[in-house]
C-alpha cells in the first residue's frame, strides 16, 4: 500500500537547513491500522503530508498504491487525494457553509459524480457513522463528535485506498474521542486501510501496529520480510 | 467536474454573503445602468432628431450665408453687421427670384432668434422663426389648429403669429389657443394657428421678424426642388446664383437634405459615444471593486481552499470557481442595472418627456461588456486561490 524509501524533506530557517524527515523507511499493507506516534516537532506532520500527497519529499521514493508518485505534478496529486486518500483532521476542516450532506459530497463533486449518485453516496457513509438524522444540519449545529463523524464520513465517501487521519480525537473531549476510535477499529474490520497520526500513546496503543517517529526519523526497525505490496 | 456544480458553488458562496455581495454589484449596477441610460438618451435624441429633418422632405435645401464678423452673431441691437459681411447684401427680391427657375418650386428666406413670449403674467422664451408662405411646403409643417402665415401677412407685416404645442402649453395651458393674444418684446400678437409638433416655436411673417430681430440682410434661405429627382439642379442653380452674387464659394453653403442628417447624425453620434464612454469608465470602477473583494474573499477564504484541494479538488477547480463567481457577480449587476435603467428611461420618458431609445444593442453591449469585466478582474484573484499550495492554505489561520 504505502512503500517509502530514504524520504528527505528539508525546511530552510534562515541559514539554517533543518531536516525534517531524514531518510525515512516506511511499509504499510493493505488493511492494515497503523498509528505514526511522535512528540511535536518529531517530523510526523511533515510525514503525513507527505503520505497524505499534499506534499512531495525532496529525495527519496513514494510509491502508493503500487503508483510511483514521487515525480507525480501537483493535479495528478490533486486525483490521488480525490479518488484515493480519504483525510480526517484534527479540526475537522468541514466547510462551515455547507450542511453535513453538502461537505461529505464534496471529494465526489470533484471527481466528477453524478448528484443522484451523490446523493445516495452520502445517505450511505452517513448512515455509515450513525448521523442519517443530520443530513440537513450545518457543522456549527452538530457536536464535536457528530463532526468528526461527518469528517469521516467525508473520506469514507469516495471508497478510498487509505483512510489519512491527523490527530482525530485531539479536538474530542475523552468519552466522544473513544467513540470515534471505536468506528475506526469497525472500519479497520471491514477491510479498510488506516494510517492514524498522533501524539498520544494511548491512541497509539490501540492501533496494531504503532510506527514511532523522533527527529525526522523513524524508530521502529522494518522487517523486510513483512512487506507486502 | 460539472460546470453546472461550479456554477451552484458560486452563487452558494454569493448567497452566503449578500450585503457584500450586493455591495460589489452596486458598482457594475451603476455603471451598466448609467451606460444603458445615457446612451438611450443619445440614441434617442439622434433619432427624434433625424426624424423631425427626414419629415421635412427630402426636396429641401438649406442655404447659409456666412458672416465675416468675428464674436457673437444672431440678434444685435447696434446691428453694424450688414456692412460687416462684406460688399454684398443679399435681399429678399434677391432669393424670391430664384422662383423663376424651372427646378425649384419654393424658396422662402427666415430669420430667427430668441424671444421672450408672454400672454397674460406668463412669460417664456419663444423660438422666433421669420417666414415667408412657403417655408410651410418646404419643411412640410402641419397644423394642428388654424391657418398658417399667409403672402398679406408678410406684405403688411401683419402681427400674426403660429405656436408650437408646448409653448401654447407655457402660456395658456392648453393648446386650443387660436384667436388668444400674446405679447412679443412688448408688441401684441395674434394668434392665427398652432402646430402640430411639441415645441416652442413662435413662427411669424418674415417682414415683421426682420424688424423685431434688427436684422435686414438675409442669412438663410430655405429652397424646395420640384420634386426629388431635381434636387442636383435646384441646388447648382442656387449655387451659381450665389457665385454670381459673391464670388467667393467660401461665403455661403448649400445643404441638402442628406448632407444635413449626416451632420446632425455625426454630432448626435460623437454625444452617444461620450456619454457610454463615460459611463463606460464608472463600469470599469465597479470592476475594480470586484478585483478588490474577490482578493480579500481568496484570503478570508484561503482554509475552504486548503480543504477543497486536500479532498481532491484541482487548481483549475478552484480557478473556475472563483473566476465564475467574479462572472456572476458581474453578470448578475449587469441584468440588475439593465432592469434599473430600463426603470429609469421609462421615468424620464413619461415623467420628463424625453425621447429615450432602449436598444438591444446597448443591453447586450452593456451586458456583455460587464461579463467581460468580471473575466478581466476576476483571473488575477482566481488564478492566486488556485496558487494556493494546500498544506500551506490547510494550516492558514
Amino acid at each position: 500500500m504505502i512503500v517509502m524509501q530514504g524520504i528527505r524533506k528539508e525546511y530552510r530557517m534562515g541559514d539554517n537547513v533543518v531536516a525534517a524527515l531524514d531518510g525515512v523507511d516506511i511499509h504499510i499493507k493493505p488493511h492494515e491500522f497503523v498509528s505514526i506516534i511522535g512528540p511535536s516537532g518529531s517530523g510526523k506532520s511533515t510525514l503525513m503530508n507527505i503520505i497524505g500527497c499534499l506534499d512531495t519529499a525532496d529525495e527519496g521514493v513514494y510509491r502508493f498504491d503500487g503508483l510511483d508518485i514521487t515525480d507525480y505534478s501537483e493535479d495528478e496529486l490533486a486525483t490521488i487525494r480525490g479518488k484515493k486518500i480519504g483525510f480526517v483532521f484534527q479540526q475537522f476542516n468541514l466547510l462551515p457553509k455547507l450542511t453535513a450532506q453538502e461537505n461529505v459530497e464534496l471529494p465526489l463533486i470533484y471527481q466528477g459524480m453524478s448528484a443522484g449518485k451523490r446523493h445516495k453516496r452520502s445517505r450511505e457513509v452517513l448512515d455509515r457513522v450513525g448521523l442519517l438524522d443530520r443530513l440537513h444540519h450545518k457543522p456549527t449545529e452538530l457536536s464535536g463528535g457528530q463532526q468528526q463523524r461527518v469528517a469521516i464520513a467525508r473520506a469514507l465517501a469516495g471508497a478510498p485506498s487509505l483512510i489519512l487521519a491527523d490527530e482525530p480525537t485531539g479536538n474530542l473531549d475523552s468519552k466522544t474521542g473513544a467513540d470515534v476510535m471505536r468506528l475506526f477499529h469497525e472500519l479497520h474490520e471491514a477491510g479498510n486501510t488506516i494510517v492514524l497520526i498522533t501524539h498520544d500513546a494511548s491512541i497509539a496503543a490501540q492501533t496494531p501496529r504503532a510506527i514511532h517517529i523522533h527527529d525526522g526519523k523513524v524508530l521502529e526497525p522494518m522487517n523486510e520480510s513483512e512487506v507486502v505490496i | 467536474m460539472n460546470p453546472i456544480e461550479t456554477i451552484k458553488m458560486a452563487f452558494k458562496a454569493i448567497w452566503a454573503n449578500k450585503v457584500r455581495s450586493f455591495l460589489t454589484m452596486l458598482g457594475v449596477i451603476i455603471g451598466v445602468m448609467s451606460v444603458t441610460v445615457l446612451m438611450g438618451i443619445g440614441q434617442g435624441t439622434t433619432s427624434s432628431v433625424t426624424d423631425s429633418i427626414a419629415s421635412m422632405g427630402t426636396n429641401m435645401l438649406s442655404v447659409t450665408i456666412q458672416t465675416r464678423r468675428v464674436g457673437f452673431g444672431g440678434p444685435n441691437r447696434n446691428n453694424r453687421s450688414a456692412g460687416a459681411r462684406g460688399t454684398v447684401i443679399l435681399k429678399t427680391e434677391d432669393v424670391l427670384s430664384l422662383k423663376d427657375n424651372e427646378y425649384i418650386q419654393y424658396v422662402s428666406p427666415t430669420v430667427s432668434g430668441s424671444l421672450t413670449a408672454k400672454a397674460g403674467s406668463t412669460n417664456t422664451t419663444a423660438s422666433i422663426m421669420g417666414v415667408y408662405p412657403d417655408y410651410a411646403s418646404i419643411v412640410n409643417t402641419e397644423l394642428a389648429s388654424g391657418r398658417y402665415i399667409m403672402d398679406a401677412d408678410v406684405s403688411n407685416r401683419s402681427a400674426v403669429c403660429i405656436v408650437g404645442q408646448e409653448l401654447a402649453m407655457d402660456l395658456f395651458g392648453n393648446t386650443n389657443v387660436v384667436g388668444n393674444t400674446l405679447h412679443v418684446d412688448g408688441r401684441k400678437f395674434r394668434i392665427v394657428g398652432v402646430l402640430d409638433t411639441e415645441n416652442t416655436q413662435l413662427i411669424m411673417p418674415f417682414t415683421l421678424a426682420q424688424r423685431m430681430l434688427d436684422s435686414t440682410s438675409i442669412t438663410s434661405f430655405y429652397v424646395s426642388a420640384t420634386d426629388s429627382t431635381t434636387v442636383g439642379r435646384a441646388e447648382g442653380a442656387v449655387s451659381s446664383f450665389l457665385y454670381k452674387k459673391y464670388q467667393n464659394d467660401s461665403t455661403y453653403s448649400i445643404m441638402n437634405q442628406e448632407q444635413i442628417l449626416e451632420t446632425m447624425e455625426e454630432m448626435t453620434g460623437i454625444l452617444t459615444t461620450m456619454l457610454g464612454g463615460i459611463a463606460g469608465i464608472s463600469l470599469l470602477v465597479g470592476g475594480i471593486g470586484i478585483m478588490n473583494i474577490m482578493l480579500v474573499s481568496v484570503t478570508e477564504r484561503t482554509r475552504e481552499i486548503g480543504i477543497r484541494k486536500a479532498i481532491g479538488a484541482k487548481r483549475r477547480n478552484i480557478l473556475l470557481q472563483f473566476l465564475i463567481e467574479s462572472v456572476v457577480l458581474s453578470g448578475m449587476g449587469g441584468v440588475l442595472g439593465l432592469l434599473l435603467g430600463y426603470v429609469t428611461m421609462k421615468v424620464f420618458e413619461s415623467y420628463f418627456g424625453m425621447e429615450v431609445a432602449a436598444t438591444v444593442e446597448v443591453a447586450q453591449l452593456a451586458l456583455g461588456f460587464s461579463m467581460f469585466v468580471g473575466i478581466v478582474f476576476g483571473l488575477y484573484p482566481a488564478n492566486k486561490a488556485s496558487k494556493l499550495k494546500p498544506i500551506d492554505a490547510l494550516h492558514y489561520s
